[in-house]
């Protein structure tokens, strides 16, 4: 059943101009992650800010387990926010933190006091209650901060981007434990990020957005196999795209040609690196090799069309490869676009 | 083994040591040495006589203690009604978008952007109009008008600065709109806007133009009074006992500041 539904949701900002989100429709199911992935200004945090109730929609439905909470305001909605720059109470202990919300709620003082100790345990902060928010690392003022949402037991819990200011060890290791809490809880939730990584390692589903609008919505492992747009397919991981024709059967762009069955016309040919054979070849070669990259475990070729477009390629020996020399392509699969939308794929 | 390294003389720093020292401490302690002698007559590098005679003669007089009421009552007053007004209109122009919101808003610049006497004169004039000429209310109003740039402009900056996530998030967590503002805004600001209301009080207590102006000869405040005795009875001694008077509440202020407000919400005061 659907915990959250965002129906036809509609934002343009004060000065009329910028659409920051546009006509966007989401259902998000009992105990799902659901991660909004985009680049900056793609109307993710936006969206957010509007589940949690600090941005209204200009138009279209927010619904929470059947209620309609499109102009309920943020404090009562069931949702808790865990911002980016953790927005800890500084003038306040942890302790008092993570009371704040159940005071308000007037529950009794050892109730507050024993929940407010279960969600340290359960965040790894056990008898940090008196500490000082000043004295807390980054990493554990995110913890706090998560902490503080998840004492209240909200029904969607949402993440704008919160391991952003936190260095890329600290950022892998919260990223676990937030994925392991949230699946232990069960707790629906809602998270924003511009990282490929978090949305790939953390969402059961992904919503790829871009200009406020949706891109593609799916698992993770489609979303990186099966791209629906051009966008999507440069977005998430790396992608060669290459702009071509097609002409009876056979894609061509400077020299290089493979068999495309589609009509003729415009195409964007994208192939993974991994995804992509080298040959070394000193007649007919369709690129030549620019830069090769030992990264220990494998290797990274960057190649240039005779035109100059380049073009990527992972291979197990770079060793059998140097700059300069010549090589032909031979892509294991590949997908096609034209007009936004994928026209082939084998 | 023995140590090569000295500690290096520091010159410049004794320089300015000495200077700080002379320009600072040294008048200080020339009006609190007079305030306590007797007898001082040239060429005498130290008092003939030290006493409290000055002291008994000073505080036995009836118009210092009742200027010492009135200073503190006015200061006190003055303080409350600044706060009252400015501390909800230094939170619209923070956090509220209205029209002519910025001219508004220098234009409380312009109370010290001319000759403070030249305004004095002018609003003096005013007040004689409407009877407030030697009224305590008269005093009070006048000095408001020099209260208003620390009272608006401090906390507009200590408004300003607490982080509206902050706010977002205690929304967030159940409270209203009043909730939010009482228990993160405010504690947030705090330091910096008692650093304001401070500043304030000590200021309207050791303001002399506009007291004197507006308020004398029935409204008399210790400066003014002080300002009298140096005029009337050239002895030093009268001016030193109440300069010393006077350095009492800026004196625990500073020790309260030093309470309440720690370096960094009066650097966040001042927009630092």
């Amino acid at each position: 059943m659907s915990v959250l539904k965002i129906k036809d949701v509609s934002k343009i900002f004060a000065n009329g101009t910028v659409r920051a989100v546009d006509n966007f429709s989401l259902d998000v199911a009992d105990g799902e992650l659901v991660c909004l992935l985009g680049p900056s200004g793609s109307g993710k945090s936006t969206l957010l800010r509007m589940v949690g109730g600090f941005e209204r929609p200009t138009s279209g439905l927010m619904i929470i387990n059947g209620e309609d909470i499109t102009h309920v305001p943020p404090e009562k909605r069931p949702t808790g926010m865990v911002f980016q720059s953790h927005a800890l109470w500084t003038h306040m202990n942890v302790f008092k933190n993570l009371a704040f919300g159940l005071k308000l709620r007037k529950v009794a003082p050892d109730e507050i006091k024993r929940r407010v100790e279960g969600v340290l345990d359960l965040v790894g902060l056990g008898g940090y209650g008196t500490r000082h928010v000043a004295q807390l690392s980054g990493g554990q003022q995110q913890r706090v901060a998560l902490a503080r949402s998840l004492v209240l037991e909200p029904k969607i819990l949402l993440l704008d981007e919160p391991f952003a200011s936190l260095d890329q060890h600290l950022r892998e290791r919260l990223r676990e434990e937030v994925r392991d809490i949230q699946q232990r809880l069960k707790i629906t939730t809602l998270f924003v990020t511009h990282g490929q990584d978090e949305a790939l390692s953390m969402a059961d589903r992904i919503v790829v957005m871009r200009d406020g609008k949706t891109e593609q919505i799916d698992r993770p492992d489609i979303v990186y196999r099966e791209p629906q747009t051009p966008f999507v397919a440069g977005f998430i991981g790396t992608m060669n795209l290459i702009e071509g024709t097609v002409s009876n059967g056979i894609f061509s762009k400077a020299g290089y040609s493979t068999p495309l069955p589609v009509s003729d016309g415009p195409a964007i040919l994208a192939v993974r690196p991994e995804a992509l054979d080298l040959t070394v070849a000193n007649d007919n070669a369709q690129g030549k090799v620019h830069r090769v990259t030992d990264y220990g475990t494998h290797g990274l070729v960057d190649l240039e069309l005779l035109d100059s477009t380049r073009v990527k390629a992972m291979v197990s020996h770079p060793d059998l490869f140097r700059a300069g020399q010549g090589v032909r392509l031979a892509p294991k699969a590949i997908a096609a676009y034209r007009d936004n939308a994928v026209i082939h794929r084998a | 083994m023995a140590t090569l390294v000295h500690r290096k003389t520091d010159w410049t720093g004794i320089v300015l040591a000495v200077v700080l020292t002379l320009v600072i401490v040294f008048p200080l302690i020339v009006v609190g040495t007079w305030a306590f002698t007797n007898v001082w007559r040239y060429p005498s590098v130290i008092p003939q006589e030290f006493g409290l005679r000055f002291w008994y003669q000073t505080l036995a007089r009836a118009d210092v203690w009742t200027s010492i009421t009135t200073s503190l009552t006015l200061a006190t007053t003055v303080t409350g009604i600044s706060a009252l007004i400015c501390l909800p209109a230094a939170y619209a122009f923070a956090r509220m978008d209205f029209p002519g919101r910025d001219i508004l808003f220098f234009s409380f610049l312009a109370g010290h952007a001319f000759p403070k006497f030249g305004l004095l004169v002018a609003i003096a004039g005013i007040f004689l109009q409407l009877n407030l000429i030697g009224t305590f209310w008269g005093v009070v109003l006048i000095q408001l008008v020099g209260t208003l740039l620390f009272m608006i402009w401090i906390p507009v900056a200590a408004f300003q600065s607490v982080d509206r996530r902050m706010e977002e998030a205690a929304r967030d967590v159940g409270a209203g709109p009043f909730r939010v503002f009482w228990s993160i805004t405010l504690p947030q600001a705090g330091p910096t806007i008692a650093a304001a209301v401070l500043l304030s009080f000590v200021g309207t207590f050791y303001e002399t133009e506009g007291a004197w102006l507006i308020g004398a000869p029935q409204v008399r405040t210790l400066p003014v009074l002080m300002i009298s005795f140096i005029n009337n009875q050239p002895v030093i001694q009268y001016g030193a006992v109440l300069s010393v008077l006077l350095w009492v509440p800026s004196f625990i202020a500073l020790m309260f500041a030093r309470r309440v407000v720690n370096s960094g919400s009066f650097a966040r005061g001042f927009g630092g």
